[in-house]
């Protein structure tokens, strides 16, 4: 390398920078495509993506532009919120070129560290969906509600110096400073002990505020409760909602010394990005105060719109419009009222108050095959498509033996995974011609995605050829029928498929979780985070009313007695009967297993959703397998807490 | 879907003698490229029902002249494996429906996904 033809030292050393630039810039383009699917073009176009000249990085939209306006005529400049790249689109295909030979590899000074601008031309630039950038219904900013005077006045009556008095109650959490009057906030159990008032009440340099709220019709009540929060830059608050039972309707957050965004977000996954001005002055009412989540990203920058006319209300998820606005200490008193009586408010999804009793109306084994698929029905198929996709994205790691058998199998071979899931095992063996089939839609949708062939069907009525598939697997499908004879027709079905010599794989979840001495992982992860079947211990939190309205005055009494209720399983144990509902925590988007400080317990307590298992006794899946026509057991294994058959589909009669 | 999932699924309505080969009613096909591999090919061919693959085929205007037999001593024709590939592997059907052929049930596609459930009458 070191010995060109020509020797000269300074024309190696740049070569090799350039190569290093080069390998920097392909890394960039690679980590792009695969993350946000940006096509990178090999040919000049008119648009440019900047790689690390985002917000994200800390690029501000003015520092941007001023560098890039020295190439040319600069038409669009759109900066995704937190994304850690821009896109620059010019007047002509010659300027982006130019900024591309003056700007790539170029060094910014950011927030005081150096970034490195990479830059590739790309066709066209993804237009991301834009978010709804009304605010949450009930919600009001009012700005410069209160003047620059009485913010300083407020700022300097907080006395932080540690105190040992009753009147407040102070603790210096992980993520901000925090003092309570009136009524200390607990934040074990996210409520106030409501017949232990703090001595003094809210302190008189609130009354003037709290007075024009009331004038104002802001509220119809003087609050009793006061928290005052000290957030430095780069510290936040965990999304939750306030607990309802603790507190009624109206909350107000005055925004002190520097603004800040807060996050809302609807259960269902929207969210909005709500500036909060210093000296404003936030009116959070019914929905938004009961049913979403508000939280603060812990970060030193916020995003904000960079248009002058806006100060408050919602962030617009316009790229075109969007910069940095630095944090700085940012102190808010937020003032309620103590609630006396049970919240009746109309989101009981999210009211504590209206939660169901703790111990849910369990169904009962079923009696028929209409039993049985109405069972399935609900604790099975309705289940998986709730969780679909907090469960899909605990479904990633192929368990090794499954892999195992998959790459055994002769290329050219024909596979159906039935109950495929998000399609994990389908591309384990790219030599195989593998479908998938799944109940749940949104799984299979999400196998679509990935460019998986599945499509949506009953493990019991597979819609294929008979014959066709030269193996098939069925992976912790078969122990959510309910019925010996259900379990049994999805083991016929499977063989079904195959040809003669096929083979299938069937795992099903075992009642042993200890065999051989060993404790399956499921039992030794017995950790929030590593949720790899389910949720963490169970906690009964949510009824089924659906199913105990459907059965209730259908069934004879005497008949419903005979038969057993189905217990819930506590996640993370031993099983205690084959037949149970396991519990499954539902994360939402809005709830990030990073945040594990306890204020964030209330959100954690997302719906619980239950699954109908029955789990297998050792020996059961051979006999079960044994009663099925022209097949031999190959081969029968215990693996990390599942029973296992390999069968081979001998003659076809 | 591909036309060589097509080519493996059938109806199963409760009553229905001979599900197969399901009609294809599509609103909107897709052709992607896909990498050419001989030996899948030849290994697919056995497989498939060839006069369900043609009638697919050709419904959806994708034919490419493949004759309506099968040709003999196909391993080593790439000219004819290249077309079978094609049809197998490049066209994909994005929306529209599968029909039954005898009971006229039709199964809706979206997203490039068939719907095969049965209700409870009908399985």
């Amino acid at each position: 390398m070191e010995s060109r033809v020509n020797g000269n030292v300074k024309l190696v050393k740049r070569s090799k920078e350039e190569k290093k630039l080069l390998r920097k810039q392909l890394k960039a383009s690679h980590t792009l495509l695969k993350h946000e699917a940006i096509n990178t073009a090999s040919l000049p176009t008119k648009t440019l993506v900047v790689a690390n000249g985002g917000l994200g990085n800390g690029v501000s939209r003015e520092q941007l532009q001023a560098v890039l306006k020295d190439s040319g005529c600069v038409e669009t400049l759109l900066m995704p919120p937190n994304k850690p790249y821009a896109f620059v689109t010019y007047g002509s295909v010659e300027e982006a070129r130019r900024c591309q030979v003056s700007l790539n590899g170029r060094q910014l000074q950011c927030q005081g560290q150096a970034v490195t601008l990479y830059l590739s031309f790309v066709e066209n630039v993804g237009s991301e969906s834009v978010a709804c950038t009304e605010l949450p219904p009930g919600l009001k900013v009012l700005e410069d509600f209160i003047s620059s005077e009485e913010e300083a006045g407020l700022l300097e009556a907080i006395d932080w110096a540690p105190q040992t008095d009753t009147v407040t109650a102070q603790k210096a959490l992980k993520h901000r400073r925090v003092k309570h009057y009136g009524y200390e906030f607990r934040y074990d159990n996210n409520n106030v002990d409501k017949d232990r008032p703090l001595p003094g009440g809210l302190p008189p340099f609130c009354d003037t505020v709290l007075e024009r709220c009331l004038k104002e019709n802001h509220i119809d009540v003087i609050p009793d409760q006061l928290t005052i929060n000290q957030y430095e830059p780069g510290q936040g608050i965990p999304p939750h909602v306030d607990t309802h039972s603790a507190f009624e309707d109206t909350i107000l957050s005055l925004s002190l010394g520097a603004k800040t965004v807060m996050d809302f977000r609807h259960p269902e996954g929207r969210s909005v990005a709500v500036v909060l001005p210093e000296r404003s002055l936030l009116v959070m009412k019914g929905e938004g105060r009961y049913l979403w989540t508000h939280g603060i990203t812990p970060r030193k920058f916020d995003v904000v719109p960079a248009g002058d006319g806006v100060s408050s209300g919602a962030v617009t998820s316009d790229p075109g419009d969007l910069t940095l606005s630095k944090r700085s200490t940012r102190t808010s008193f937020t003032f309620r009222r103590v609630r006396r009586t049970a919240c009746d408010c109309a989101f009981p999804s999210a009211c504590d108050s209206q939660r169901p009793p703790e111990v849910p109306s369990a169904p009962a084994l079923p009696r028929d095959d209409g039993d049985a698929s109405r069972l399935e029905a609900q604790f099975v198929h309705r289940v998986y498509e709730e969780i679909s996709s907090h469960f899909s994205s605990t479904r990633h790691s192929p368990w090794p033996r499954v892999s195992h058998f998959l790459h055994s199998l002769p290329p050219g071979a024909v596979l159906a995974d039935v109950g495929c899931g998000n399609g994990k095992y389908l591309a384990i063996n790219p030599h195989l011609w593998a479908m998938g089939c799944d109940r749940s839609h949104n799984l299979v949708q999400i196998c679509a995605q990935r460019g998986l062939q599945a499509f949506v069907s009953d493990a019991l009525d597979v819609p294929l050829r008979s014959g066709v598939c030269d193996a098939c697997i069925s992976i912790a499908v078969i122990h959510h029928f309910s019925t010996q004879e259900r379990r049994l027709a999805a083991v016929n079905e499977l063989v079904r498929l195959l040809k003669p010599g096929g083979r299938a794989l069937i795992y099903v979840w075992a009642l042993e979780q200890e065999y051989r001495k060993q404790r399956s992982k499921y039992l030794k992860e017995n950790s929030p985070g590593q949720e790899e079947r389910d949720g963490p211990s169970a906690q009964m939190t949510q009824n089924n009313p659906d199913y105990s309205q459907e059965h209730a005055g259908t069934d004879e009494p005497s008949v419903q007695q005979s038969q057993p209720k189905l217990s819930v399983h506590t996640n993370r144990t031993v099983f205690n009967s084959q037949d149970l509902l396991v519990p499954w925590h539902l994360k939402g988007v809005a709830q990030k297993a990073s945040e594990t400080s306890t204020e964030s317990k209330q959100s954690a307590s997302g719906p619980v959703f239950h699954r109908y298992y029955h789990v297998f006794l050792e020996g059961e899946l051979e006999n079960l397998c044994g009663s099925v026509k022209n097949i031999t057991i190959q081969s029968s294994y215990h693996d990390q807490g599942n029973w296992c058959v390999i069968v081979e589909k001998t003659l076809d009669l | 879907m591909k036309l060589l999932t097509h080519n493996m699924l059938t109806s199963h309505v409760k009553g229905v003698i001979k599900g197969y080969p399901l009609l294809i009613k599509a609103t909107e096909v897709k052709v992607n490229e896909v990498e050419f591999k001989p030996e899948f090919v030849s290994r697919m061919i056995p497989k498939l029902e060839w006069k369900a693959l043609v009638q697919a085929a050709e419904g959806l205007g994708q034919l490419n002249d493949l004759p309506n037999e099968l040709v003999p001593d196909y391993e080593k024709n790439e000219e004819f494996l290249r077309k079978v590939h094609h049809v197998l592997m490049e066209v994909e059907v994005l929306e529209g429906c599968l029909q039954c052929p005898e009971s006229g049930r039709e199964f809706p596609i979206s997203r490039g996904v068939p719907n095969m459930l049965l209700n409870e009458d009908e399985s």
